[in-house]
């Protein structure tokens, strides 16, 4: 059995952010100290590492608010491809194989799982680079199946809920002012015309009172 | 293989035609009936906990599973099919309730128009200016036949809506251009958002009829004529892709299965994979399944009905060898004969200077006009022969799927700090006006079997052979024209659509409407099933739903699907309910 990897970051960089929500209305997340050690499930340490650092250019911290790495995105792309996604289980995969047309997407054999691993060839050494050479080296990969994928990824990571490893304290929904999962909104629904009506933001656990699994962990 | 004791009647599919078949049956005769279904039961408590972006809307998870089978796709009969290997260009169901779990709760009426559609445009345009290898096709049922199951169905869902024609008589503030109906709708309609209100202005303004759009999300609580109470609609913004966790959202099994649940003569067996009808000499005698544990199983029964998603309605009469192949070379056969999608225009993105709060919302919460619709308002120099609606929909914006939405050339590339930005700056503030067209039937546009690949047992796919035409992108060039007079009249910024020709993309989605294959008619010549949704070669057979529909119409399917059905179960019914004896019911 593989040794069990971990992806060690300092727990203020997930969610210890101020930031400003569409309102403009200030939010102070949690502030945690130490370092948290999160156990990988799928990439190891240095991909991880890798993959972090590539999610961070595609969605960048910048004076917008945090990206992906504070919202931990790399932990939602390492538990999805551990899953039945990763593994292909959800989609047809039964030859031939054969090249088509763009308006019949993608036809290859390779699953997710063998994507990033041949895309990790292409970025070698990425984590090390000064932001300006990642930039360049990701413009590079850009047409790639891989680099779509890493970027649809990235942002599931910023905007899923939480249980999905993604999204960490909700930084990414507060960052654009999604509320969450709400059970209603009857009585706002024709209010606030041409205002912003912004909810604090719930995850789906605190909405419903329980642990809610995503599909990976079933 | 094992042999079970027979049934009367054995229904194929657990979705919204299924049991509503069921339902009329076991509630006016003794037959004894069964469902099979093979996806997994489903009940509205399990729906809380699905108010999840990513499993439900991202990887659908209620979807039929893509990998166990699939369809496979060509443009046209020059080249060579490959298999939708991910979703999709629309959404097939799996589970109790089908489609109609995850679905948005659109609940239109067609025009009277598009049930006499071949005599229409023969009548209106001449035979010599129709589209060429059109295909269209006359139901063989008007709208008057029908609207007694209209009825049927938008009570038993609770439609909320305005209607613009009871019994002749014009509504302002419906849809002017309806049908005739018997009465009001169940309930009003739902509420307006901002963006449905700035859209009925402008409508309003360059003259046009704007109304609501009709909903089985329910503006308020409702008891159906079966006694099943709903709640009123959150506004949650979680229909599309997802079951509703209050019930709001008719579903059948919100609707329909609380009642089946206590009849004795209605039984459902969920995890059954059917893979063919048996018959002989013209009978149908049952059906062949694998069971969830995997065991080869015959079903007998006396009748046998067809009540899958369309897809499989087609795929398992060709699969068991029942009735004609259509060859569109040979002009021969009728089984997977007229296909046909649903025309998606290209929108005309609006950008407001504040912001939308479109993350509330209903499934089918809109503002619409159908001055266009059908062939209204077109004088024959549009170079299209029928057009479709327009309308606005506030039907809940997610954030993953609506990330990354800005004015063209607001950032350079589709990732880093600049795209960030533009997404965040703009991402509450675009809405859109959009069409919906009618697509019309063609020769060359088909299903059959697929040669090369299979199913997860090893049986044939089924294989579309679909392609856009010029008449498709000239119904798209009209509507933005129209689009973009409504932008206008709104006073907010936007954007001209891209109105390029485009070619059938099975990836990208369009909506789950897929009609036809086993259209009815009025003749085996042009039809695979009569008026009452018989099969002409086997009287004991029954496929229903929108595999029956001639041509798509502009609007969506699903009531009118329930209404045909409703229609064959009472042809169905008849022989049998003079030996009923009252209700057989669980206390």
């Amino acid at each position: 059995m593989k040794r069990r990897e971990f992806l060690t970051v300092p727990a203020t960089a997930l969610g210890g952010t101020l930031l400003y929500t569409l309102a403009r209305e200030p939010l102070r997340l949690q502030a945690q100290s130490g370092n948290l050690d999160i156990p990988l499930r799928f990439f190891s340490a240095a991909e991880a590492r890798v993959i972090d650092a590539a999610c961070a250019r595609i969605f960048p911290a910048d004076a917008t608010g945090p990206g992906a790495h504070e919202a931990g995105v790399v932990i939602y792309i390492d538990r999805q491809l551990a899953g039945p996604y990763g593994r292909d289980k959800y989609r047809y995969t039964k030859g031939p194989f054969v090249e088509s047309v763009p308006e019949h997407g993608y036809q290859g054999k390779e699953s997710p799982r063998e994507i990033y691993r041949a895309g990790l060839q292409l970025l070698v050494g990425f984590a090390d680079l000064t932001p300006e050479q990642q930039d360049d080296k990701l413009r590079s990969i850009e047409s790639t199946t891989f680099f779509h994928m890493l970027r649809s990824h990235t942002i599931e990571g910023m905007f899923c809920d939480p249980m999905h490893g993604g999204n960490a304290g909700m930084i990414g929904w507060q960052l654009i002012g999604f509320p969450g999962p709400q059970m209603s909104y009857r009585d706002e629904i024709d209010k606030h015309f041409g205002t912003a009506y912004r909810p604090k933001p719930v995850s789906l656990q605190q909405v419903v009172g329980h642990p809610v699994r995503g599909w990976e962990d079933e | 293989m094992k042999r079970l004791k027979p049934v009367n009647v054995l229904i194929v599919g657990g979705g919204w035609t299924g049991l509503a078949m069921a339902k009329e049956i076991t509630g006016r005769t003794s037959l004894s009936v069964l469902v099979l279904e093979r996806g997994a039961p489903r009940k509205t408590s399990d729906y809380a906990a699905g108010m999840d972006e990513l499993d439900y809307a991202i990887r659908v998870r209620m979807m039929q599973n893509i990998a166990d089978e699939t369809i496979t796709h060509r443009h046209s009969m020059r080249d060579p099919s490959v298999p939708v290997r991910q979703y999709g260009s629309f959404l097939p169901g799996s589970g109790v309730g089908g489609a109609g779990e995850h679905w948005n709760g659109n609940s239109f009426r067609f025009l009277e128009s598009q049930f006499i559609l071949a005599t229409r445009l023969r009548e209106k345009f001449g035979a010599a200016h129709l589209p060429e290898n059109i295909a269209v096709q006359d139901w063989g049922v008007t709208y008057n036949d029908l609207e007694p199951y209209y009825w049927r169905a938008e009570q038993m869902m609770g439609v909320s809506g305005k209607a613009g024609n009871i019994r002749g008589q014009k509504i302002e503030g419906g849809n002017i251009f309806e049908g005739p109906r018997s009465s009001e709708y169940p309930l009003p309609p739902l509420k307006t958002s901002y963006v449905g209100m700035r859209f009925k202005e402008a409508a309003e303004k360059l003259g046009y009829h704007p109304h609501p759009v009709p909903a089985a999300n329910a503006s308020e609580a409702y008891r159906n004529p079966d006694g099943i109470v709903r709640a009123g609609c959150a506004y949650c913004g979680y229909c599309e892709r997802f079951g509703c966790m209050i019930g709001a959202k008719a579903q059948p099994t919100n609707t329909l299965l609380p009642v089946l649940a206590r009849r004795k003569t209605f039984a459902m067996r969920t995890g059954c994979w059917v893979r063919r009808v048996v018959h002989k000499n013209g009978r149908a005698t049952g059906v062949q399944y694998v069971d969830a544990n995997g065991e080869d199983i015959f079903q007998p029964a006396d009748e046998v009905v067809l009540a899958t998603f369309t897809l499989n309605n087609v795929r398992l009469l060709a699969l068991s060898k029942i009735g004609k192949q259509y060859d569109p070379s040979a002009a021969q056969g009728t089984l997977g004969k007229n296909l046909t999608h649903q025309v998606g225009g290209a929108g005309t993105r609006l950008f407001f200077d504040h912001p939308l709060n479109l993350f509330m919302g209903s499934g089918a919460m809109g503002m619409m006009f159908a001055d266009f619709d059908g062939d209204n308002g077109l004088t024959g120099s549009e170079g299209i022969v029928r057009a479709g609606h327009i309308a606005v929909s506030s039907s809940g914006n997610r954030p993953i799927a609506s990330f990354g939405q800005y004015p063209n050339g607001a950032a350079k590339s589709n990732w880093g700090s600049q795209w960030k930005a533009a997404s965040i700056e703009w991402r509450d503030r675009i809405s859109g006006v959009g069409f919906t067209g009618e697509h019309l039937a063609y020769r060359q546009n088909f299903m059959d079997l697929d040669p090369v690949y299979t199913d997860k047992l090893g049986d044939p796919l089924l294989r579309f052979t679909l392609d856009w035409t010029e008449h498709e992108h000239r119904q798209r060039v009209f509507a933005a024209g129209i689009q973009l007079q409504v932008a206008k009249a709104m006073g907010v910024k936007f954007e001209e659509p891209h109105l390029a020709p485009v070619k059938y993309n099975v990836v990208q989605y369009q909506t789950t409407h897929i009609q036809g294959g086993a259209i009815m008619g009025t003749s085996p010549e042009n039809s695979v099933v009569n008026t009452n949704l018989q099969h002409w070669d086997v009287p004991n057979l029954w496929v229903v739903g929108a595999s029956a529909f001639p041509q798509n119409a502009s609007l969506n399917p699903t009531v009118t699907a329930l209404a045909i059905t409703y229609r064959a179960a009472d042809a169905f019914i008849a022989p049998h309910e003079k030996h009923y004896k009252g209700p057989n019911e669980a206390s």
